[in-house]
């Protein structure tokens, strides 16, 4: 049974969204041509790669459905888990079931823990168990060096089949279309990313390639889900920041008087207010009204996207304040140009001068706020977890993986894997949106043009 | 310029009843009182009884912005909204959840808060310039590309990973100052270096990469090609003109925040222990004591605002040309 939770219902209207406007611009060459000044440098190039690989992640993770349940008469309804599960959990199956006890190290066989661990002949020793299913397929552990090996070999050679599949078919279809792209960095991002992916494929099938948390649960698969709930982060803040800053922004700039005024008093009075504290207080708010209305929420799924939503919604409430700030000034000095007077003095209505003549000569900056707001807002997102205003404790996200792990700094030996792997995820994920965005304000820019 | 100053202040008194409004709005009426006493007492079985003394015991129990009950100018200081939010004004904030004074708190915790936040801001600042001076010296060569590239980077690790990097190295490994907690007097210099070294390092990327856009726009303006035209040093001509003129912009960024100090770092202060005004906010969030919340609100917008009077009083003095009135 599919289940459409709000924030899947976002994505793909976003997802709807972004190729109509990717349709809409590469007919009209005015708005093609930033794009492919952005698409000339090799940087986005190769960034973009790395980012179309956790878009598609996360986007497998954005298709919820509540599996049937086995039937145990076949005459009966179907009955459905209360537990919502995602396509990428169905795709990951055996990384979402194969739980161990508590800490186990990347690709070990063994627990992190000592146990006291019945003899057959009677007693018992302490000694590290033997993992439920890292490694359980091998008949004597000294073979593990030997399947390690032969696992990252097959992995690779995979993976160096599938990539010369793939620029093979590239060439023959985008190449020839796009011949002005740099595709030699996207060949070798796709190289590295097939490269980790291949062995990792392979060795998940018998290890825990990342290593298992707390509670036994694999490392990487929590580092996958990962994903969707910072793309979430990044992308739908915007989508609620991008109207009002817009509207805001353009209203103050081209009406002026007390229009500006008002629109000008509010933004420096959200502005004023320390930044963390106002997204605390207003995230508190809402924990309350989770907890006071229990019945709005009947699923733990429900529960934490209401969160996730409203953590969106709280960071756009508060972020539209310096896209306004920009495109107030850029109104300001459009207002007065002539082409607007000239359309003033031809009696045109304010709404189309807005619309006609201002909104598309601002489209830059917007363009640019959103690409350059998105690695902040992910960052922010790991910030506000720890301080335990971000998402729901339930949900999987860098900044909870982090927090759990940190715990564990401690110990001896350090459990290092849990953070590891969310640095590796989010310094991957961050930069490449970094490089991007330096690309796509290099090519929107009208100042820095050489 | 004192005419400038008192108008911006009257200017200023609006904008703080906004603020005023809008935390009011956020704690007292998206939930009321009663939402919040459940929430602290715990969800199940609470009696009305227990929530009524819980709103008394801190004085919850008024009407929010009118009081019906009471006679005369009472009517509007005897409610939530005159006892919990006018009284701010006054720089009365109350009790927090545990019945200590809250001010009394602020003054005694600011001052950790201050011996980790002014070296930070002061050695980042000179270190942030320092670096974006030498790209833009060495500009479009491969250092000044390396220097880009590895700013990026650094922008690209989340602040907690330079934390817990930090004090995995420096603390556990090496051994070389403690992992947490603070002492008063010069023993603070021990327990503050580390978070001070964390937050310069963690600022580097943005900062010099922030400079340096600055530096670069400066060194295309007409008075650089004449002051090279005349044959100065490039050296004389990076310190003696362009440092000093992009001092305006990068003032704009760094006077606002001076203020802030006081309010410390949050994620700092409560990863080293450090008993600054920042962990002090975050103990209050993760205990959800909204009194504490609401009065360190306060502050910051109070700060903020005068970090932005400062920001205007610092332009006439490293811009002879700006005027104020």
């Amino acid at each position: 049974m599919p289940v459409l939770l709000a924030t899947d219902a976002l994505v793909w209207l976003l997802v709807l969204a972004v190729a109509a406007f990717t349709w809409y611009s590469s007919r009209r060459p005015h708005l093609a041509a930033p794009w492919a000044r952005v698409f000339r440098s090799p940087a986005a190039v190769g960034s973009c790669v790395v980012l179309v690989a956790y878009v598609l992640v996360g986007l497998l993770d954005s298709l919820h459905f509540r599996p049937a349940l086995p039937a145990k008469d076949p005459k009966a309804t179907v009955a459905y888990a209360v537990e919502v599960r995602s396509v990428l959990d169905a795709a990951l199956g055996v990384l979402r079931s194969r739980t161990e006890r508590t800490y186990s190290a990347p690709l070990a066989t063994r627990l992190y823990q000592k146990e006291s661990i019945e003899q057959p002949g009677g007693g018992s020793v302490r000694e590290f168990p033997r993992l439920r299913h890292g490694g359980s397929h091998l008949k004597n552990e000294a073979d593990w060096g030997k399947d390690i090996a032969l696992r990252v070999l097959a992995g690779l050679a995979g993976a160096a089949a599938a990539w010369a599949l793939l620029v093979l078919s590239l060439r023959r279809t985008a190449v020839r279309r796009w011949p002005h792209v740099p595709w030699r960095p996207a060949c070798a991002a796709l190289a590295l990313l097939l490269a980790v992916a291949g062995p990792a494929i392979l060795l998940a099938q018998g290890y825990h390639v990342l290593g298992t948390d707390k509670i036994g649960q694999d490392v990487l698969y929590q580092a996958l889900k990962s994903i969707r709930t910072s793309l979430v982060i990044g992308t739908l803040t915007t989508l609620v920041l991008l109207p009002v800053g817009i509207a805001a922004g353009i209203a103050a700039g081209y009406f002026k008087g007390w229009v500006d005024d008002a629109i000008q008093y509010v933004y420096t009075t959200l502005n004023s207010i320390p930044g963390v504290l106002l997204i605390a207080a207003s995230v508190l708010m809402v924990q309350v009204y989770v907890d006071t209305h229990p019945d709005l929420f009947p699923t733990v799924a429900q529960r934490s996207d209401f969160r996730l939503l409203s953590l969106c919604v709280i960071l756009g409430a508060l972020g539209w304040t310096g896209l306004a700030r920009l495109l107030r000034g850029e109104a300001l000095k459009l207002s007065e140009l002539e082409y607007i007077q000239a359309a003033h003095a031809f009696g045109v209505s304010h709404a189309r001068i807005l619309g006609r003549h201002i909104l598309p000569n601002v489209s830059h900056i917007i363009v640019i706020a959103l690409v350059m707001d998105f690695s902040g807002l992910v960052l922010a997102e790991a910030v506000l977890s720890y301080v335990g205003v971000g998402v729901d404790p339930s949900t999987t996200s860098f900044g909870t993986m982090i927090n759990a792990a940190r715990l564990e700094m401690a110990r001896e030996p350090m459990v290092w894997w849990s953070l590891a792997a969310a640095f590796f995820f989010m310094f991957a994920l961050v930069l490449a949106a970094n490089l991007f965005a330096d690309a796509v304000r290099d090519g929107f820019d009208p100042r820095v043009r050489v | 310029m004192i005419a400038y100053i008192i108008r911006r202040v009257l200017y200023a008194i609006p904008i703080l009843v906004g603020i005023n409004l809008i935390t009011f709005a956020l704690f007292f009426l998206v939930n009321t009182p009663d939402d919040m006493a459940r929430m602290q007492l715990g969800q199940k079985r609470v009696t009305p009884e227990a929530i009524q003394k819980w709103k008394s015991e801190r004085g919850y129990d008024k009407p929010l912005v009118w009081n019906d009950a009471v006679p005369g100018a009472r009517r509007f200081t005897d409610t939530i909204f005159f006892e919990k939010s006018v009284r701010l004004f006054a720089l009365d904030f109350g009790r927090a959840e545990d019945n200590r004074d809250i001010g009394n708190e602020i003054r005694t915790r600011m001052w950790p808060s201050l011996a980790l936040a002014i070296p930070v801001f002061l050695v980042g600042l000179a270190v942030n310039i320092t670096f974006a001076l030498g790209m833009a010296f060495f500009r479009a060569t491969v250092l000044d590309l390396t220097g880009v590239v590895l700013c990026v980077a650094l922008m690209s690790i989340s602040s907690l990973f330079y934390i817990i990097g930090g004090q995995y190295l420096l603390s556990k490994l090496w051994h070389l100052v403690p992992i947490s907690g603070y002492a008063g007097g010069l023993d603070a210099v021990k327990f503050v270096i580390l978070p001070v070294i964390i937050g310069v390092i963690g600022g580097i990327g943005s900062g010099s990469r922030w400079y340096r856009t600055l530096f670069l726009e400066e060194m295309g303006k007409d008075y650089v090609r004449t002051a090279r035209a005349k044959g100065l040093a490039e050296s004389a001509v990076l310190f003696r003109h362009v440092l000093k003129n992009a001092m305006i912009p990068i003032l704009t960024g760094v006077v606002v925040v001076i203020p802030l100090l006081f309010m410390g770092s949050l994620i700092a202060e409560s990863f080293f222990g450090i008993p600054g005004l920042g962990s002090y906010t975050i103990d209050a969030i993760q205990a959800q004591d909204f009194a504490v919340v609401r009065s360190m609100v306060f502050i910051g917008s109070v700060l903020y605002i005068v970090g932005l009077l400062l920001t205007d009083i610092s332009y006439t003095w490293v811009d002879p040309r700006v005027r104020l009135n």
